[in-house]
Formats: C-alpha cells, structure tokens, sequence
C-alpha cells in the first residue's frame, strides 16, 4: 500500500505542538501551585481518585503497549492476547496487597514504607538503589522507543525525537512538579484510549460492530491458526516466568506506586486503582481489535514492509481508515504517551534521590523543605540529561528486554521487601536489605545470563541461564533470603514498631495532632518518621 | 469490643478478602497461560460456529476479571471495611 508514514506529515506536527502547547501552559500553572516538597512529589495529596485512576492508567499504558501488541496481534493473531492479560493482571495485586497500606504508612515513596519500623539508612539505600535500577531501565526502553517510533512516524531523526522528549519531559517535572505530571497523564491517557476506541469502532463499523465476524474474516484471510496459540508460549516455566514478572512487577513499579500518595486518603487510592484497573482492561480488549482490524483491513505483508516488528499496525490502520489526518492524531498521540510516561518515571527517580537517599541518609531527615526542594529539581536534571544520553547510548541496540527486566527487578527487589514490611513481624533491617540486594542482582545477574542477552546479543552458542526472565526464580529467592536473614538475626526493635504499623495501615496517620516525635528508641534505633 | 480487638478482627477480615481475591486472580492468570502452555490444541479449538476459540473467551474473560475483582474488593472495603475504620478513628481522636 502506499503510504505517506515516514514523512513529515503536518496534521502530526500539528496536533503535538497544541499538545505541548497545552500542556506547557498547564505546567505554568502548575508551578504557581508548586512550593513545598509535598506539592512537587505528591500534588499536596489533591488529586481526585477519578483523576488518579486516569493518571495511573497514562503512567502504566505506554506507546510500546500500545504499538506493539497491536502489532503482535496483527503478525500473529491470538498472542497478542497473552501479553494484554499479562500487563493488566498486576493491578488487582495492586488493590488487594499494596495501594491503601501505601497511602496510610508513607510519604513520597514506596521506601517509606519498608523503612517505617526499620534503620532508615541501610533500607533507604538498597531500596533507592533498587528503585534507581529499574527507572533507569525503563528509561532507556521508553527512549529508545522514542527515538525509533518518531523517526519512523516523523521522519524527524533519533537523536533529535530523544532531545525533544528529555527537554520537553524535564520541562513539565523540573517546573511543574507532580500537579503538572498529573495532567500531563490524565490528558493522554484521554487522548490515548479516545483514539484507540476511535480506531477501533472505525473497524468494528466494517463488520457491523460484531468482533466475530472480524475474527471470520481473519480466519478466512489467515487460516484457523490465527485464533489459536502460536510460538509465544513454548515452555510452561518460561511463560510462568514473564508472568510472575508482570504480575508482582506492577505492584513494585516506583512510579506507579508513587502515585497513591497524590490522593487524599486510603478510599480514594483504593478507588483509583479500580479506575485504572477498568481503563487499562478496556484499553487492551481495544488494542486486540486494533490488531485483529489492522491484519484484516492493512495487511500483514504492508505492516511488516513497514516495520519487521509490527510497531506500524495501528499508525497503518490509522491512515487506512481515517487517512492522513487521523494518522497524524495517531502519531501525535503516540509521541505524547512517551513524553508522560518519561515524566513520571523521572519524578519518581527524583524523589528515591532527594528524599530517600539526600534526606533520610546524608541528612538524616534534619534538610529544611527548601533545601530538599533544590536537590529535588537538580536530581530531575540530572535524571532528564541521563535520560537523554542513555536514549543515544543505546540507540539501535534491541532494548525490548529492558522493560521485562525492569518488572522482573520490581517484582523481585522491591514488591517482596514491601509486603514484608507490612505483614511480617518478625521482618529486620537485615532481612530487608537482604531481600532488595538479592532481588534486584539477581534479576540482574540471571537476565545477563539469558538467552535474550547471551544468545541473541552476544551470539553465544548457549545461554548459562535457560529462561528469558528471571521471575520464577528471583522473587522466591529475594522472599526466602529476607525471610531466612530476619529470623537468623533478631532485631527487637524492628519487631516494637510492627504494632503502630498495623495500627496505622488501617487508620492512617489521621488528621488529629500529630504525637510529638519520639526520641531514639533506647537500642540506639534512630526511629525516624517516614511523615517528619 | 476493645478498640485493639476490633482493630485486630477487621484486620484479619481484610486480609482474608485480600488474600482469597488475590488467590482467585494468580490461579485465573496463571491457569490461562499453563493451558495455553500444556493445552494448544483446546485453546486453540473454535466455538460460536467458528468465529470464536476458547483461548481468545478465556483470555477476554480474564481481562474482564480483573476489574471486576478489583470492584467486588472496593465494594466491600466501602461498605464494610471503612465504617469499622472510621469509628475506630473517631475513638483514637477522642482518646487524645
């Protein structure tokens, strides 16, 4: 087919700058309201849990998602599925285990918590390390994606779609803070699932809004084959294995958890995430007739022809049903969802550097709010500048394992050391720190190990490491390691707090006076509030 | 009731719901890709006169699961849990 992808194409051009435009104007905004650290971490805790749970759905739903399961389920049918069940399972993990202890225990980020009754310095460090470690991965997957998508949407070139995302993204977090990330989220997660519902009863319309007889059309076109399982799921460890990584992952995603501090209360996190939960299911049932629609109505031989990965499906389905106009919305679109997702990611980077490692460890919690306020914003520029620098490092590399890497380190480094905090009363410093470490390298160590790293980028004969994620392995062995190292190496102190923790996972820390702050407990355990 | 046994008793009852609810989604999830696994030829098998496999149902269904789930736990935390919270706070504001 001929197609006018690839070319600067003004509609698309268009419709990103109103897009910055809006959004740069609403960071202005933003940053009258953007004083004290609360405002720049947590929106002071004002936002709705209608808003929420749309920020949460554009934090999650990023443009490799959404181009590339459309892609995958246009190349190979009912395998796409797979992945849309895998990236949406995590949430109702999320709401039954994390989101609303979250909101009662912490402050900014997900370490508060872990650290409440333990040392804060030891804790703070492993868990800012660990949270440090998979922001940096997703940050490269995100801005490489970047790179790649908008040269091949644009014609603009790699090294400048990276510049534009890093200036444009530091802009909204260095000077708008949360609030503007926020609405940055909310207006694309409305702009996303719009235009892919948009797209999607544009092809439903051909088959008189019944999906079954556009699954009959594919059968017609591709064979039986196309509604069945295909290669994806080889090894049934191996599939358990993504699937641990995806479903514990989400619960452990720094910037994700982040985001059940900018509401006001525990009911309003629960509720958020339910929204969420509700947006990103509709979303991915979307993005399945998307890829069934583009297969049938574009073609595969024209969507690999003009990208082997089948990135281009939906943008090609786009300019096929809704032309050049629609395609350029579609790009548009796609370009502001790596800009907020990269938004968010940076934030919650800033915040492990400023207030859990520059803080409650260099400072031991004595920094004024301005004080942190500047290391704050200098961390969002170094992050923005590492952001851009790792997106030219790692141009043309196959980043695609990085994403699975950052939820297998999540699902492994942070998310057991969590709910361990919060469940288990015998847990200590020892044993968290222990649980993060091991979670987090071995993550590390084994996906080096993998075949996704040692075969297909290294070209090794064999790989040390069968499986192409390590999740079934690494989560076991980070609970076992916490659990094993605190009942090994008792610390009384740790277990004194378990009750207020209990205590304040439920109640919350209350609008009443606060208690005046306690002096170091007697054992020399500076019991610093994640709340001072 | 002392205020530390109620706390205690709709602690237990959250988690229970936690857990079970937790419990329904890993064995749904991880059920759907074991049979997509061991079982291909079932997945892939075409019901509704051949517009439809099963994989593509269970795969959809367990989309949808997921919401509902999630809904079912914050109706019961709006109407059970939070009432319990609520008076136990109002009594720990009295008791400062």
């Amino acid at each position: 087919m001929n197609t006018t992808l690839g070319e600067p194409n003004a509609v698309a051009i268009g419709f990103f700058l109103l897009f910055v435009c809006v959004t740069l104007a609403i960071t202005y905004w933003a940053a009258r309201r953007t004083k004290t650290t609360a405002e720049y971490f947590t929106a002071a805790g004002n936002v709705t849990a209608t808003q929420n749970g749309f920020a949460l759905a554009g934090d999650f739903m990023s443009a490799a998602s959404f181009l590339g399961i459309a892609g995958l389920v246009a190349t190979s049918g009912f395998d796409g599925l797979i992945y849309s069940v895998g990236w949406l399972v995590g949430w109702p993990i999320i709401t039954f285990l994390i989101a609303e202890p979250l909101r009662n225990l912490g402050k900014y980020t997900f370490t508060d918590v872990v650290a409440y009754r333990l040392r804060a310095t030891p804790v703070r460090i492993s868990a800012a390390f660990g949270t440090l470690t998979v922001v940096s991965f997703y940050l490269i997957a995100q801005m490489v994606g970047a790179g790649n998508l908008i040269r091949m949407m644009f014609g603009l070139s790699y090294e400048a779609a990276v510049g534009i995302v890093g200036v444009v993204m530091l802009a909204y977090v260095l000077f708008g803070g949360m609030i503007a990330t926020t609405w940055v989220q909310i207006i694309k997660a409305v702009l996303l699932l719009g235009g892919a519902i948009l797209l999607a009863l544009m092809v439903l319309a051909k088959f008189h809004f019944n999906p079954l007889e556009l699954f009959r059309e594919a059968r017609t076109q591709y064979g039986d084959a196309v509604l069945a399982p295909g290669k994806l799921v080889s090894s049934p460890i191996e599939a358990v294995s993504l699937g641990v990584a995806l479903m514990f992952g989400t619960a452990g995603l720094p910037h994700i958890l982040m985001r059940f501090y900018t509401v006001p209360d525990a009911r309003a996190a629960r509720t958020s995430v339910f929204y969420a939960t509700l947006l990103i299911g509709v979303f991915y049932l979307v993005t399945f007739i998307l890829g069934f629609g583009a297969s049938v109505i574009v073609g595969r031989e024209a969507i690999v022809n003009a990208d082997k990965g089948g990135n281009m499906a939906a943008p090609l389905l786009a300019e096929v049903l809704g032309g050049t106009g629609f395609l350029g919305f579609i790009s548009a679109v796609a370009f502001a969802t790596i800009l907020a997702v990269v938004a968010g990611l940076t934030l919650s980077g800033a915040a492990a550097l400023s207030h859990d490692l520059y803080q409650h460890v260099a400072r031991k919690g004595q920094a004024t709010d301005g004080e942190l306020m500047k290391v704050a914003r200098i961390a969002t520029t170094v992050l923005a500048v590492l952001a851009i620098a790792l997106g030219i490092v790692f141009k043309g590399q196959n980043v695609a394992f990085m994403v699975g890497l950052a939820f297998a380190i999540a699902a492994s480094g942070n998310f057991p050391a969590l709910l361990l905090s919060m469940t288990f009363r015998r847990f200590t410093t020892m044993g968290a720190v222990t649980s993060m470490l091991t979670g987090t390298f071995s993550s590390l160590v084994l996906i080096v190990l993998s075949p996704t790293v040692m075969v297909d980028i290294f070209h090794a004969e064999a790989a040390l490491f069968p499986l192409k994620n390590p999740g079934i392995v690494s989560l076991p062995l980070a609970v076992v390691a916490g659990v094993l190292v605190s009942l090994l190496r008792p610390e009384p102190a740790a277990y004194a707090g378990y009750e207020e923790v209990q205590q304040r996972m439920h109640l919350g820390a209350g609008d009443e006076p606060k208690p005046t702050p306690k002096p170091s407990a007697p054992t020399g355990h500076p019991v610093v509030q994640p709340g001072e | 009731m002392s205020p530390e046994e109620a706390l205690e008793k709709i602690s237990a009852q959250r988690q229970r719901v936690a857990a079970s609810l937790t419990l329904v989604m890993v064995v749904a999830y991880f059920g759907f890709v074991l049979l997509i696994a061991f079982d291909k030829p079932l997945m892939g098998s075409l019901i509704a006169g051949g517009d439809l496999s099963i994989g593509i149902l269970i795969g959809a269904l367990v989309i949808l699961l997921a919401p509902l789930l999630t809904g079912i736990y914050v109706r019961w935390a709006n109407v059970n849990y939070d009432q319990v919270v609520e008076r136990l706070r109002l009594h720990r504001r009295i008791e400062r």
